[in-house]
C-alpha cells in the first residue's frame, strides 16, 4: 500500500508535471487541459475501447494457446496513441517498439489482419511471418513493430530524415518506452534530429516499468521530458491517462515539428495494467498499485464518465458502442482462429526482392 | 653536418606522393616547426615541417613532382655554422621519381593482378618476389576475355582509374540518375571522404544529398534504414567496417529482416559501404575482415570487389538493388589502378563470380584483396607448370556456387584465399559447397588459405605473419596437386 501511494504520488511531485494528480486522488484535468466536444469524446472512446477489447481478447487467445511467443498488451495506455493520432494528418508516420497492437489499431489497420498475425496465420498483416512485434502498413504509414529496444528511435528519426529530404511536411511520431529511453542510440538520434531540425515527435511512453524495473531503479533522470535538454529539444510531461491532455500536447509538438523547428519530446505518464508480457511474475509492484490506477485513472473510464455525465448519453447508447466494438474484435478473433497457417512455400519468400 | 629532409609518409599504406609545393626557398633560414612544403597523395594532403634548425641549402625535388617515393631525400638542410654551399654540394643527385607502383594497366584483364600492399609477399625463407610484369599467359585466356566481354562489349574503350575513382564515379552517376540516392556518413562531405572516396560529391550534389554525420554509427545506420523504408536510397558510408560493429544491430535486425517480417510489404533499399579488412599497421581493432559475418545473414547481399571495373559496376548495381547491400571495399586496393570500360552506364551483375584466369590443374577461389595473392600465386605456379584457374567471387552472398563447382569439376582441386579468420570463414563455406555439389570430382581435400586465427598484431613482422602470403597459396596449390 505504501509502495502504491509513493508510486502514484511520484508523477505528481514533478515540478514540470502538467497534470495535477496528487497522492491517491483522482487525477483532474489541469485548468489548461482542453475540453473535447462530444464527437471527439465519442471518437476517443470508441478508439480506446477497440484497443482495450482487442487486447483483452489477445490475452484470452494467448491463454488458449492460439498466440505464441511474446505478446505485450497495451491495456491501460490507450489514451496515449489515441490522443496522438487525433492530432495527426494524412502522411504522418508512426513507428514504435514491441508493444504495438494499439498503435496499429489506432492507425486504422485491420483488426482481423492484426489478430491473424498474432496467431501466425496467412491472413496476418505480415502473412504470419512477423508476429506480435512485427507488423507494418505502408498504406497507413505504420513502420512497425520493432523488437530491439530503442532501434525504432533511430529508424523513426530516419523517417523524419526522409520527410525533410522530400520536403513533404509530414511528421514522424516515434514511440518508445521509459526503458528504451536509456539506450545510447536514442541520444545519437536526438543529436541528429536537433542538428538537422528533423520533423519528429519523440513520444516516451513512461509506464513506470521497463519489464520489471521501476524507472527509479533504472534512470538517473526520471523526468524524461528533460532527456533532450542538452540537445536543445523541448519536452513536456503529459498526463498520458487523459486523452485530452495527450491531444493538446500532441498538437503543440506536431506543430513544432511540422513548422521546421525540429524535434519535440513528449513524456506520456501512463501505466500498463497487465504484465510486461504474458509471462510476467508481477512481483515488482503490488496489486494495490495496479488496482488504484485502474480505479482512479483509467483513460477509458474518464471519457465514459464525460459521455454519461457531460454529454448525457444513456447507458444503452454506450452499450451499443461496446457491442459494436466487441463484434469487431470477435470477428477478428474468429478469423484469426480459422484462417490457415502460411503455406510452407512462404518459408523462402520475402527474403530478397 | 648537412641533414637530409626525407619525403614523409602520410599513412602506413603510402608508398609515394606528390611534392605539391615548396613554401621555403633555397637559402631560407628555417626553425623547427616551420612548414617547408606541402605534399599530397590521392588520399590526403599534408604539410612537411622542419624538425631541425638551419638553412635550406638545396631543394632536391622540385614543386609539382609526382610519384616521389617515401623516404627519398627532398632537400638538404645546412646545420648551424655549416657552410651552405658545401652542404648543398654534398647533396646526392636529385632523386628520380619513384617508378610507378605498378605498370600502367592495359585492357588485358590479366594485368589486374598487380596491386601491392607494402611487402605482401611470403614468410621468411619462402619469399616470393612479386612479379612486376604479368607473365605471358601460357594457357587459354579466351575464357577470361569472353567472360569480361559478357559485361563489356567488344571494342569498348578502356580508361585507367583507381578503385577509389571508380567508386566515386559509380555514386556520382547513380546520384545524377536518381534524386532518391544520397550518401551519408562521417566526413563524406566537407572533408571529401576519410579515404577520399566521396571526393567532389558535395560540390556536385550539395549538402542535402551528401550528408556529414556525427560520429554515431549506430544512430546514422538506423536513420539510413528508416529513410530507406520510405523508398529513399541511402548510401551509408562507414569510415571502416570495423566501426560498423556499433551499427550491426540496425544492419541485421532492421535492414536485413524487415522485408521478411513484413511479409514483403516493406524493405530497405540501402547500401552500406566502406573499407573492410586489414589496411597496414593499424592493429587489431582496425583490421578485421567482415565478409563472413555479413554473408551469414539472409536478407543481405554482400559484395567484395577486387578490380576498379567491378567496384564501379557492382556499386552501381548495389545502389539500384531494392535490397540492403553490404559493399566491402579495401583500403589497400583504393589506390590501385585498373582498366575500366568507358561506357555511359556500365553495371556488373550481383551474384556472378568471374573467372579471372583460366587453368586446368587447380581452382583458386578468392575475392577482394585476396585476389592479389591468388593472382601472384597463379603466376608462380605457372613457372612450375601448374595451370591455376583463378575465380574472383566478387559477390560473397548470394554466392555463385555454379561457377566454383564447374571449375572444380574441371580441375578436381581447390584452394580458397581470404584475409579473414579461418573458422566459419568464406573459405569454409566454399569447401562445404564443393563437398555438397562436387565431392566425387575432388582429387584432394580443399585447402583454405586465410588470415591467421589471431587478432591483428601491430608489429610489422607479426602483421606479415598474420596475413596470408603468396607462398602459402603456392604451397597449398601444390599440396592439392600432390606436388
Amino acid at each position: 500500500m505504501a509502495v502504491a501511494a509513493r508510486k502514484a504520488g511520484r508523477a505528481g511531485s514533478g515540478a514540470a508535471n502538467k497534470s495535477t494528480s496528487t497522492k491517491g486522488q483522482v487525477r483532474k484535468a489541469a485548468p489548461n487541459t482542453p475540453q473535447f466536444d462530444k464527437d471527439q469524446d465519442l471518437s476517443a472512446y470508441n478508439d480506446m475501447l477497440l484497443i482495450r477489447r482487442f487486447e483483452e481478447k489477445s490475452g484470452q487467445m494467448y491463454g488458449m494457446g492460439l498466440i505464441g511467443g511474446f505478446c505485450h498488451l497495451y491495456i491501460g495506455q490507450e489514451a496515449v496513441v489515441v490522443g496522438m493520432q487525433m492530432a495527426t494528418r494524412e502522411g504522418d508516420q508512426v513507428i514504435t517498439g514491441y508493444r504495438d497492437h494499439g498503435h496499429m489499431l489506432a492507425c486504422g489497420m485491420d483488426p482481423k489482419g492484426v489478430m491473424a498475425e498474432l496467431t501466425g496465420r496467412r491472413g496476418g498483416l505480415s502473412k504470419g511471418k512477423g508476429g506480435s512485434m512485427h507488423m507494418f502498413s505502408k498504406e497507413k504509414h505504420f513502420y512497425g513493430g520493432h523488437g530491439i529496444v530503442g532501434a525504432q528511435v533511430s529508424l523513426g528519426t530516419g523517417l523524419a530524415f526522409a520527410n525533410h529530404y522530400r520536403e513533404n511536411g509530414n511528421v514522424s511520431l516515434t514511440y518508445f518506452g521509459d526503458g528504451a529511453a536509456n539506450q545510447g542510440q536514442v541520444y545519437e538520434s536526438f543529436n541528429m534530429a536537433a542538428l538537422w531540425k528533423l520533423p519528429v515527435v519523440y513520444i516516451i511512453e513512461n509506464n513506470r516499468y521497463a519489464m520489471g524495473t521501476a524507472v527509479t531503479r533504472a534512470s538517473a533522470q526520471t523526468d524524461f521530458s528533460k532527456r533532450g535538454v542538452s540537445f536543445g529539444i523541448p519536452g513536456e510531461q503529459v498526463d498520458g491517462m487523459d486523452v485530452r491532455a495527450v491531444y493538446a500536447a500532441a498538437q503543440r509538438a506536431i506543430e513544432h515539428a511540422r513548422t521546421g523547428k525540429g524535434p519535440y519530446i513528449l513524456e506520456m505518464q501512463t501505466y500498463r495494467y497487465r504484465g510486461h508480457s504474458m509471462s510476467d511474475p508481477a512481483k515488482y509492484r503490488t496489486k494495490d498499485e495496479v488496482a488504484r490506477m485502474r480505479e482512479e485513472h483509467d483513460p477509458i473510464e474518464q471519457v465514459r464518465r464525460r459521455l454519461l455525465e457531460g454529454w448525457k448519453l444513456s447507458e444503452d447508447e454506450l452499450k451499443a458502442i461496446d457491442s459494436r466494438v466487441r463484434e469487431i474484435v470477435n470477428e477478428a478473433a474468429e478469423f484469426a482462429t480459422h484462417d490457415p497457417e502460411p503455406d510452407p512455400s512462404e518459408l523462402y519468400t520475402d527474403i530478397l526482392l | 653536418m648537412a641533414i637530409d629532409i626525407l619525403m614523409p609518409a602520410l599513412s602506413p599504406t603510402m608508398e609515394q606522393g606528390k611534392l605539391a609545393k615548396w613554401l621555403k626557398k633555397e637559402g631560407d633560414k628555417v626553425k623547427p616547426g616551420d612548414v617547408l612544403a606541402e605534399i599530397e597523395t590521392d588520399k590526403a594532403t599534408m604539410e612537411v615541417e622542419a624538425i631541425d634548425e638551419g638553412v635550406l641549402a638545396k631543394i632536391l625535388v622540385s614543386d609539382g613532382t609526382d610519384n616521389v617515393a617515401v623516404n627519398t631525400p627532398i632537400a638538404v638542410l645546412a646545420g648551424e655554422g655549416e657552410d651552405v654551399s658545401a652542404a648543398a654540394s654534398s647533396a646526392r643527385a636529385p632523386a628520380a621519381p619513384a617508378p610507378e607502383a605498378q605498370p600502367a594497366p592495359t585492357p588485358d584483364m590479366q594485368a589486374e593482378g598487380l596491386a601491392q600492399r607494402p611487402a605482401p609477399d611470403g614468410i621468411q625463407g619462402t619469399d616470393v618476389t612479386p612479379v612486376a610484369e604479368p607473365a605471358a599467359p601460357a594457357v587459354i585466356t579466351n575464357r577470361t576475355t569472353h567472360d569480361a566481354m559478357a559485361e563489356i562489349p567488344e571494342g569498348t574503350e578502356m580508361v585507367t582509374m583507381t578503385v577509389r575513382e571508380a567508386l566515386r564515379d559509380a555514386m556520382a552517376e547513380e546520384m545524377r540518375k536518381d534524386g532518391n540516392v544520397f550518401v551519408m556518413g562521417e566526413e563524406v562531405a566537407e572533408y571529401q571522404g576519410a579515404y577520399k572516396v566521396t571526393q567532389g560529391l558535395l560540390q556536385e550534389f550539395g549538402p542535402k544529398r551528401v550528408v556529414d554525420t556525427p560520429i554515431t554509427e549506430h544512430g546514422f545506420a538506423g536513420v539510413g534504414v528508416g529513410a530507406a523504408f520510405t523508398g529513399l536510397r541511402p548510401i551509408v558510408e562507414f569510415m571502416t567496417f570495423n566501426f560498423a560493429m556499433q551499427a550491426i544491430d540496425q544492419i541485421i535486425n532492421s535492414a536485413a529482416k524487415t522485408l521478411y517480417m513484413s511479409g514483403g510489404q516493406l524493405g530497405a533499399p540501402i547500401v552500406f559501404r566502406g573499407p573492410n579488412g586489414a589496411a597496414a599497421r593499424v592493429a587489431a581493432q582496425h583490421s578485421q575482415d567482415f565478409s563472413a559475418w555479413y554473408s551469414n545473414v539472409p536478407g543481405l547481399k554482400v559484395i567484395a570487389p577486387y578490380s576498379a571495373s567491378d567496384a564501379k559496376g557492382l556499386l552501381k548495381s548495389a545502389i539500384r538493388d531494392p535490397n540492403p547491400v553490404i559493399f566491402l571495399e579495401n583500403e589497400i586496393l583504393y589506390g590501385q589502378s585498373f582498366p575500366v570500360p568507358k561506357l555511359d552506364d556500365f553495371t556488373v551483375p550481383i551474384g556472378k563470380a568471374r573467372i579471372h584466369r583460366e587453368g586446368k590443374d587447380v581452382t583458386i577461389v578468392s575475392f577482394s584483396i585476396g585476389m592479389t595473392y591468388a593472382l601472384k600465386a597463379a603466376q608462380e605456379l605457372e613457372k612450375e607448370g601448374i595451370q591455376a584457374e583463378v575465380i574472383d567471387l566478387r559477390t560473397i552472398r548470394p554466392m555463385d556456387t555454379d561457377t566454383i563447382v564447374a571449375s572444380v569439376m574441371k580441375t578436381g582441386r581447390c584452394v580458397t584465399v581470404e584475409e579473414g579468420y579461418p573458422q566459419s570463414g568464406v573459405g569454409a563455406e566454399i569447401a562445404a559447397r564443393i563437398m555438397e555439389h562436387a565431392f566425387d570430382y575432388l582429387d584432394a581435400p580443399v585447402i583454405r588459405v586465410t588470415g591467421k586465427d589471431v587478432p591483428m598484431p601491430y608489429a610489422a613482422n607479426l602483421e606479415k605473419l598474420a596475413l596470408p602470403t603468396v607462398a602459402e597459396v603456392v604451397q597449398a596449390a601444390k599440396a592439392v596437386c600432390y606436388r
